[in-house]
């Protein structure tokens, strides 16, 4: 009987390591999954709060409005007037907090109006789209137009 | 910032803003590629174990080595495609019963740890206690470590290693069936891609491995014993290419057979996926998979099954074979993973797939990749030496 357990006693070793590797896999397991994970889903719930404490990016177009009316005023009922400050101008929620502490960068004309006027089948057919190339040589938009109120006839 | 305005350019009809760019880069073609050669290997190996085809032993080994080398490297891809690889492990710790690739991460570590290493071991452990015995130095510790501390070789505990090595396999074969067709399943359950969603997917992705595996093993046989200059076993060559025009031939009849479905069902992708597959995918679809890489491996095939031929000639025929086969599985990963990105599911508009080189998912990673198997082949080789002469030296002593 001891000659027939030696002979499979390298097997034994075998599932040994299996054993204990799937030992260590649900200690290391216990220890790696957070407590608050699936309280609410398939995720650690803590993260919501981690979500909630990051601070905000953007400022929004009231605070905006707020010191900057002529700005908006120059909009009104122009091709741009819905469009939001921060959509061109880039998050501003610590320029609107204390104004001295982030100076808001002027937006390239040569390439922020192209993010959204720039050709593209996807685009619907009314929405204005140009070829740079073909429309002004290259030039910036704001040689012709004013960013706040592009349409010429204004101007 | 948005999408690369080159790239908008060539983009043809109407394409959705996130259809424009590729998110499955070639990495994401090497990543079915190489399991299919696992899995390809694997079967071919499983052939003279439960099968009992005694022709393709001298690929045995060589097959098992070449399984495991590809298998270590198959999650490699998908892990550099990850912005964050070190989070791949969470699959791991909460895996989501609705994720397929969670399910997968499972798959492929049982048939890592479960199938193959242990089969590889059980089959080696005489090879590896003879070398922990003759050994000095590091190597022997590396020997002992392999054999678990164990030195029993007794006839009665190999005669048990054998019966639970053939368990092992015959629980491989479906685990190996898994594995590949797992892939396919993952590309055919992405129901909003024509070109994916076919439940022949899995099935046509098994054929296709087991081709692509066997090509390899049959490559590496012949590279193996020229390298070595040791005289190659017609019998067993001829054997792996016969296994391979069967393969094959299955293989391109599913291929085939799903063709006709869609063009019989011409469903509302039918009109864009002709079209791609009559301009942007021509090089690669009809010329390379399908021409080059199927129709001409298999006449090739079909010749020497057909014709007497001298041995020289059905070497020549079998590498040329050989190398094609290989070529065309590539392509029909590549027609499959870039293929069904190219187009818009509005069916309206195609883009192009611009690959980068020296980047995190260029072809220079791509290619580094495709060697690293290469590379851990011949450092097993090197530790575990599949050549029948070490059997032979196993049997004197």
């Amino acid at each position: 009987m001891a000659h027939d357990f030696r002979d499979f006693e390298h097997l034994l070793r075998l599932v040994a390591i299996f054993v204990v590797g799937f030992a260590l896999f649900i200690v290391v397991r216990a220890m790696l999954v957070p407590d608050d994970f699936g309280v609410y889903g398939h995720f650690r719930a803590g993260a919501l709060d981690d979500n909630r404490q990051r601070p905000l990016a953007h400022a929004g177009a009231a605070a905006c409005s707020d010191c900057h009316d002529d700005v908006v005023n120059s909009r009104a009922g122009g091709g741009h007037e819905k469009v939001r400050c921060e959509a061109c101008h880039g998050p501003l929620a610590a320029h609107a907090d204390d104004p001295s502490a982030q100076a808001p960068e002027l937006p390239n004309p040569g390439t922020v109006c192209l993010k959204c006027h720039l050709p593209a089948m996807a685009k619907p057919a009314t929405f204005p789209q140009v070829d740079p190339t073909e429309h002004a040589d290259n030039e910036p938009c704001d040689t012709c137009h004013l960013p706040h109120s592009p349409r010429l006839e204004e101007g | 910032m948005g999408v690369d305005t080159a790239l908008l350019s060539q983009v043809e009809g109407f394409m959705y803003p996130n259809e424009v760019e590729l998110q499955w880069s070639v990495l994401i073609v090497l990543y079915p590629f190489i399991t299919g050669l696992v899995a390809g290997a694997f079967i071919l190996a499983s052939l003279e174990r439960v099968f009992k085809v005694e022709e393709v032993r001298p690929t045995y080994r060589l097959s098992l080595l070449t399984a495991l080398a590809f298998l270590l490297v198959a999650p490699l891809p998908l892990q550099l495609h990850l912005g964050h690889p070190e989070r791949s492990f969470e699959m791991y710790l909460t895996p989501h019963t609705t994720s397929a690739m969670a399910m997968f991460g499972f798959v492929y570590l049982w048939y890592l740890m479960v199938v193959l290493i242990v089969e590889i071991w059980l089959d080696y452990r005489r090879d590896i206690v003879l070398q922990a015995r003759s050994q000095t130095g590091v190597l022997q510790w590396v020997y002992r470590a392999m054999a678990l501390g164990s030195d029993n070789i007794s006839p009665r505990s190999l005669a048990i290693d054998d019966r639970v090595g053939r368990f092992i396999t015959i629980v491989g074969i479906p685990s190996a069936f898994l594995l590949h067709g797992y892939v396919g399943f993952i590309f055919g359950s992405v129901k909003a891609n024509p070109w994916w969603s076919t439940p022949l997917m899995p099935v046509v992705f098994l054929f296709s491995a087991m081709v692509s595996g066997i090509a390899l093993v049959l490559l590496l046989y012949m590279l193996v014993s020229w390298v070595r200059r040791t005289a190659i076993d017609m019998r067993c060559l001829d054997t792996v290419a016969r296994y391979l025009f069967y393969a094959f031939v299955i293989d391109f009849s599913l291929e085939m057979l799903d063709l006709v479905h869609r063009i019989y069902v011409a469903d509302e992708s039918f009109k864009s996926l002709d079209f791609m597959v009559k301009t942007r995918l021509f090089g690669s679809q009809i010329l390379l998979q399908i021409i080059i890489g199927t129709l001409l491996p298999l006449a090739l095939l079909a010749l020497t099954q057909l014709a007497r031929l001298s041995d020289r000639a059905r070497k020549g025929l079998y590498a040329t074979a050989g190398v094609l086969t290989m070529v065309g599985i590539f392509a029909m990963r590549w027609n499959v993973v870039i293929g069904g990105q190219l187009f818009s599911k509005s069916f309206l508009g195609y883009t192009v797939y611009k690959m980068d080189f020296a980047t995190r998912e260029g072809l220079l990673p791509a290619i580094l990749l495709m060697v690293l198997p290469f590379v851990i082949l011949a450092v097993l080789i090197r530790l575990l030496p599949p050549w029948p002469e070490s059997a032979a030296h196993r049997e004197s002593a």
